[in-house]
């Protein structure tokens, strides 16, 4: 957007006469604070466009002059040299910018200012005189104009430093508000988990979140009398069907390993986003309602130590590039081996402190991990002694949680503002 | 499982600090979550071992005695509370100075001694309480006759407790002999075995007692021994000690003996009086229809016919593997017991204990597979004990009813597979080394090995299984960190995710906030936005088990969710609040999964923030939420239609469907007053809802593109006074079909006004109208020719005269 400083010269022929034009004039809040901040610069287009602008309807209607030019040469230069003392002591006086666009019009407007009248009434003048009468009338012009951009840029200097210094701002003061919506702490760590996994090549892939039992449980190796089922206390849900309750909330993404792998042959390289239910007293670590990613690799060759190497990549992208990671041994019924990972703790860097975090030990448990189970994969119909795979699923709350510092789970969907808005 | 060190050095070695032990043992075997340190504060100078030799009465109070007690450099008097005191005991004895429990303010504080009634005291006799280990401040604490004199009291009791937690499929790792197994291989160290030697007397226990097994599904081994001649009592000093640290409470020897070798072998044990047992037999079976039996917690428990009993001659007296009965308890009378250890089908007990709401630390064993092998090895050790400390004499051999012993499986593990698994070799004798330090029997064929688990890993079936044995012994550290190899997958379309997530980002980026909802709900807030008559949403699937009441009903609209949420913040907010969710719909169906139908849900309102972030005189209306929509679709690269149209819990005469094309794609309306009051929110909110099935199918794969004329348009503005029901909608669509010389016009509204000037029934809606050609610059005369045409069309359809 263009300042008012600049624009007026263009809008000369609409402008009524009491039309504020100086420029200097602050017309509104935004111009000057622009022009301050050094966002518009002034164009040598525009500045020509002073010397074309239309002669204003007041100076048009003023006069219509006679000359004569029949004086001796003396006469002449005391002519001129009183018309440049008047017409300078006539700019001295002119007030503001519209004075010095009316001098302008007076002076040397192209139809009938003083002085271009003079000049054309130059082919009149006699011979003999003609050429040093020429002279001095287009000196005398030359002149004028300078003093006109002169004072112009002058005044034009004065103004900007009035500008800078008595109509400086006062920056601390509010901005204006703008209207800012933020993506949930568990969305925006989702999509970082996301775009992890997605530049090492997984797709992403979404299944139900009311499943089938025989997904959740019985094809993930957890049948129904199998004390692995503590693991996750299940929300069922009350309708029967043939007779028989079938479907719950599912407890975990795994189920989609086994939705996955009847979908597609290898290789299958895929990640599962979605919320998971328990059912469970809540507390500080705990909360019903769990976001959870799934991630499942298998083809021939896939092996343990890629999935270390997976979970790495991923460990480092999403809490820093120095940090490490470390398996141990664990138990989930649909892989084998077993391992929970857990980063290197980057608040206490393990200096033995009584760190909430990591209870001292220096390391964050992170997630559950494994070579999915050959039983797993020949159901899926694929040959086991061919097709290794591996899974891992990771608690998204978890990760915000250690990201930011959020000491309770519960905060997630209580959908308060004063959380949400900090993220 | 709590594990004391004291107890696992019984059978390894382990000189290794508690945090660098917790750390190998997670490493390798189960996640240490804690350990408490016994006799940290027992100054090892000040706090020792200390025997009683004499009890002589206070000369000034009858309730105190002077005890005589050598610490090893001569006898000392002490005066003592005490009621139990007595010479020949092995007591806890502290000098001036110690760091102590106050045994009545409960703080640690440093030992005071004074003249009691008179009488110097040389130092304290403690009690537990004092010692930290309990709340005990009854008596003195008698130590294991074992015990040093002299010896620091650190030494002798001190102790670390590990609390650990196990797999769900690792009986054996709830005995702590069994645990001190994976400890020996972890570490490298040799395992020693608990002493397992009795000695027989000439009645053979066949004499006593008959096993016959009726359900031997459910019953897979059942062995009984006899002990005579017992003499009940309280167990040692020392096996109490080591009951309370594993977390039981000591009961007397013959219970304490049947617990303390459970938590030694993983095996549990039941002792029965023998003299209570009808009929000399033992019969496990199924329950009868009918048949009750009052367990040793005092509860009478209704059995049902595929519960497993353990029956004497004339009905239960045990519910098998999870608790015993109190009509056949052992008591202060018991004189012979009959010791029962079996094995059980896990998944019977598992369920039995289910339908009982029983769970017994054996029912947590049992459950989890135990070998059946270890029935015998419990019972000798259980023997030796009764033997040492219950003054029994057992039978000779055991009632052993084992119908179909096990063939043990013979895994061949192909020594490529473990390469093929890990992604790295380990060597023959690295695999040797670990399988044998964990009871596996190996032998190498050519490139493979033949591996037979051990009776107690009933878990170990599979080559893998085997493989996991390998790689966490050998360490997790080892394994390297490698790339993923291979082609990567073909990379479905998934149109419906990227519009969703697309919508999502827009949303925010609109100003709305989104949130994240429980999605389960009360059918009260659902009843509140879903209409009665609507039949895919007002009958809500609904949790067997909700966490709490509000959570019960999967919710079939998302538009409780954002209200409550609006509410709730309005108590903290002063200004314009806009809330988004992206979730489902679940709408049921027959016999099937619900139809998790995706959606937007947005809801706003509120007064416009001011510069000086105070709230406007402004509110937001319909057309914030509106431009809302047009900018969402419009990013999308679609453009929304907009029909009256009435919506449940919406405003009339405020309410539109959103459609694209052909397809129906939402909801922008004002929600009813009423609605929202119900949600305690007293100011107009609007509310959007988005469906993105509809919206996706409606979005083109590639937006139209026209490149940019070359040519100016001119622009008229117009006012056009109208009927004042005809929407501007039906002027635009007259508009945008009006075709004249190839000349495209296009208009938007920009003002609409009604009154003064304006006749009644009338408004004065205010267009600007664009007309360009893509061939030409438009002359004057051509774009008033047009914009009469375009006039007499507006007049013709819509009864539309231009406002003079
Ligand atoms: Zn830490």
């Amino acid at each position: 957007m263009l300042s008012p400083i600049l624009v007026s010269p263009l809008v000369d022929s609409d402008r009524k006469p009491d039309t504020p034009s100086n420029p200097l004039e602050p017309q509104s809040r935004v111009a000057p604070c622009e022009h301050q901040t050094g966002k518009v610069k002034t164009s040598p287009a525009l500045h020509r466009a002073f010397a074309f602008g239309e002669p204003l309807p007041s100076a048009r209607l003023s006069r219509s002059p006679t000359y004569n030019f029949t004086q001796p040469m003396s006469t002449i230069e005391a002519e001129v040299d009183a018309l440049r003392t008047e017409a300078l002591e006539a700019l001295t006086q002119a007030d503001g910018e519209a004075g010095r666009e009316a001098w302008r019009a007076d002076w040397l407007g192209r139809k009938d200012g003083r002085l271009t009248l003079r000049l054309r009434a130059l082919k009149d003048a006699p011979p003999e005189s003609r050429a040093a009468l020429g002279k001095s009338l287009n000196e005398l012009k030359a002149t004028l104009e300078s003093e006109l951009e002169a004072r112009r840029e002058s005044a034009r200097a004065d103004a900007l430093a009035s500008l800078s210094a008595d109509a400086a701002l006062d920056v601390t003061l509010p901005g204006r508000p703008q209207s800012l919506g933020r993506l949930h702490p568990v969305t925006q760590t989702m999509n970082d988990c996301i775009d992890a996994f997605a530049e090492m090549g997984f797709r992403v892939f979404e299944g139900p979140e009311v499943e089938w039992s025989r997904y959740n449980f019985d094809a993930v190796r957890i049948p129904d009398d199998h004390p692995a089922r503590d693991m996750w206390d299940t929300i069922w849900i009350d309708t029967l069907i043939e007779g028989e309750r079938q479907i719950l909330l599912r407890t975990h993404t795994s189920p989609n390993q086994i939705r996955v792998m009847e979908q597609t042959e290898p290789p299958v390289r895929v990640i599962v986003p979605g919320k998971c239910y328990r059912q469970e007293a809540t507390d500080a670590t705990h909360e019903w309602m769990l976001t959870q990613i799934e991630g499942l690799a298998v083809d021939e060759g896939v092996r343990m130590s890629d999935l270390k190497g997976t979970l790495y990549a991923f460990a480092r992208r999403l809490f820093g590039e120095d940090r490490r990671i470390i398996f141990h041994h664990s138990y989930f019924p649909f892989v084998e081996p077993g391992v929970e990972m857990a980063i290197d703790c980057f608040l206490c860097r393990a200096d033995g402190s009584d760190c909430r975090t990591c209870h001292g030990t220096g390391w964050i448990e992170i997630l559950g991990a494994g070579m999915v189970h050959p039983e797993i994969i020949e159901n899926a119909g694929y040959d086991s002694s061919r097709y290794t795979g591996f899974a891992f699923g990771v608690g998204i709350e978890r990760v915000a949680m250690l990201r930011w510092g959020i000491e309770d789970i519960r905060h997630f969907y209580q959908n308060d503002l004063r959380f949400l808005r900090q993220f | 499982m709590k594990l004391p060190l004291s107890w696992l050095r019984d059978y390894v070695d382990v000189e290794l600090p508690p945090a660098e032990f917790a750390k190998r043992v997670t490493d390798a075997i189960a996640e240490v979550e804690g350990w408490e340190v016994i006799g940290e504060q027992w100054d090892p100078e000040l706090v020792r071992v200390a025997e009683v030799l004499a009890v002589d009465p206070h000369p000034n109070a009858d309730r105190l005695v002077l005890a005589t007690v050598n610490v090893g450099d001569g006898p000392k008097t002490v005066v003592c509370g005490a009621p139990n005191v007595a010479a020949g005991q092995k007591v806890a004895f502290a000098t001036e100075g110690a760091m102590l429990i106050d045994g009545h303010s409960g703080k640690l504080s440093k030992l005071k001694l004074r003249a009691i009634r008179g009488v110097d005291s040389a130092g304290m006799v403690l009690s537990e309480k004092e010692l930290g280990l309990s709340d005990d401040h009854e008596g003195i604490i008698e130590l294991p006759g074992d015990c040093a004199i002299g010896a620091p009291l650190v030494e002798a009791i001190g102790d670390v407790v590990f609390d650990v937690s196990t797999w769900a499929n690792r009986a054996d790792l709830l005995g702590i002999h069994g645990f001190a197994r994976e400890v020996a291989a972890v570490t490298d160290q040799p395992l020693r075995e608990p002493d397992r030697s009795w000695s027989e007397s000439e009645r053979s226990a066949g004499d006593f007692v008959s096993v016959t097994i009726e359900a031997p599904d459910l019953c897979r081994r059942f062995t009984a021994s006899i002990i005579e001649g017992i003499e009940m009592g309280p167990s040692p000093p020392w096996m109490q000690q080591r009951l309370i640290r594993a977390g039981m409470r000591p009961i007397n020897n013959v219970v304490d003996v049947t617990n303390y070798v459970m938590l030694e072998t993983g095996q549990p044990l039941h002792a029965f009086d023998y003299d209570l047992v009808r009929g000399a037999e033992i019969r496990p079976r199924r329950a009868r229809p009918g048949e009750k039996l009052t367990t040793l917690d005092g509860i009478e428990r209704d059995l049902d016919p595929d519960m497993l009993m353990i029956c004497d001659g004339e009905g239960p007296v045990a519910v098998a593997g999870i608790m015993g009965g109190g009509n056949s308890e052992v008591s202060e009378s018991t004189k012979t017991v009959l010791l029962e250890v079996a094995n059980f089908h896990p998944g019977s007990i598992r369920r039995t204990s289910t339908q009982l709401r029983l769970r017994s630390e054996a029912s947590l064993r049992f459950e989890k597979g135990i070998g059946p092998d270890l029935a015998r090895y419990a019972q000798d050790r259980a023997l030796h004990l009764l033997e040492q400390v219950a003054g029994g004499r057992p039978a000779a051999g055991l009632v052993d009813a084992f119908p179909t012993p096990l063939p043990s499986p013979r895994i061949t593990l192909p020594a490529a597979r473990i390469e093929q698994v890990l992604g790295i070799p380990i060597e023959a004798s690295e695999v040797r080394r670990i399988l044998i330090a964990l009871g596996f029997d190996v032998t190498e064929t050519a490139g493979a090995f033949e591996v037979t688990p051990p009776f107690w890993r009933p878990d170990v079936a599979l080559p893998d299984d085997v493989v996991e044995e390998l790689i966490r012994i050998h360490g997790y550290e080892n394994l390297p960190t490698t790339v993923l190899r291979g082609a990567l997958p073909e990379a479905q379309p998934r149109p419906l995710e990227r519009v969703r997530e697309h919508a999502r980002s827009l949303a925010a980026g609109l100003g709305f906030q989104e949130v994240v909802s429980y999605t389960l709900t009360s059918g009260e807030i659902l009843s509140r936005v879903v209409a009665s008559d609507d039949a895919d949403r007002a009958a809500p699937l609904a949790a067997t088990n909700p966490v709490a009441s509000q959570h019960t009903y999967l919710r079939t609209s998302l538009r409780g969710s954002l209200l409550s949420a609006y509410a709730a913040n309005r108590h903290h907010e002063d200004a314009a609040m806009r809330f988004f969710e992206v979730g489902v719909e679940y709408l049921p169906t027959e016999a099937d999964l619900p139809h998790e139908r995706p959606v937007l849900c947005a809801v706003l309102g509120g007064q416009r923030l001011e510069r000086w972030e105070r709230p406007g005189p402004e509110r937001l209306d319909f057309f914030d939420a509106k431009g809302a929509v047009e900018s969402l679709l419009s990013d999308l690269g679609v453009e929304g239609a907009f029909a009256a149209e009435g919506h449940h819990a919406m405003l009339p005469g405020h309410s539109a469907t959103v459609s694209v094309g052909d397809e129906a794609v939402g909801v922008v309306a004002q929600v009813h007053p009423d609605v929202a009051a119900s949600f305690d929110i007293e100011e107009p909110v609007f509310l959007i809802e988005l469906w993105f099935e509809p919206l996706t199918r409606a979005i083109p794969e590639r937006p139209d593109y026209a490149p940019p004329s070359r040519y100016p348009e001119a622009r008229r503005d117009l006012a056009l006074l109208v009927p004042a029901d005809t929407p501007a909608s039906a002027l635009l669509d007259v508009i945008r079909t009006h075709r004249a010389r190839g000349v495209r016009i296009t208009a938007d509204v920009f003002d609409e006004y009604r009154g003064e000037g304006v006749p009644a029934g009338q408004k004065s809606l205010a267009l600007a109208v664009r007309f360009r050609a893509d061939d030409r610059t438009l002359s004057e005369k051509d774009v008033v020719r047009v914009e009469q045409g375009l006039l007499r069309r507006l007049e013709q359809d819509l009864g539309a005269t231009l406002r003079v």
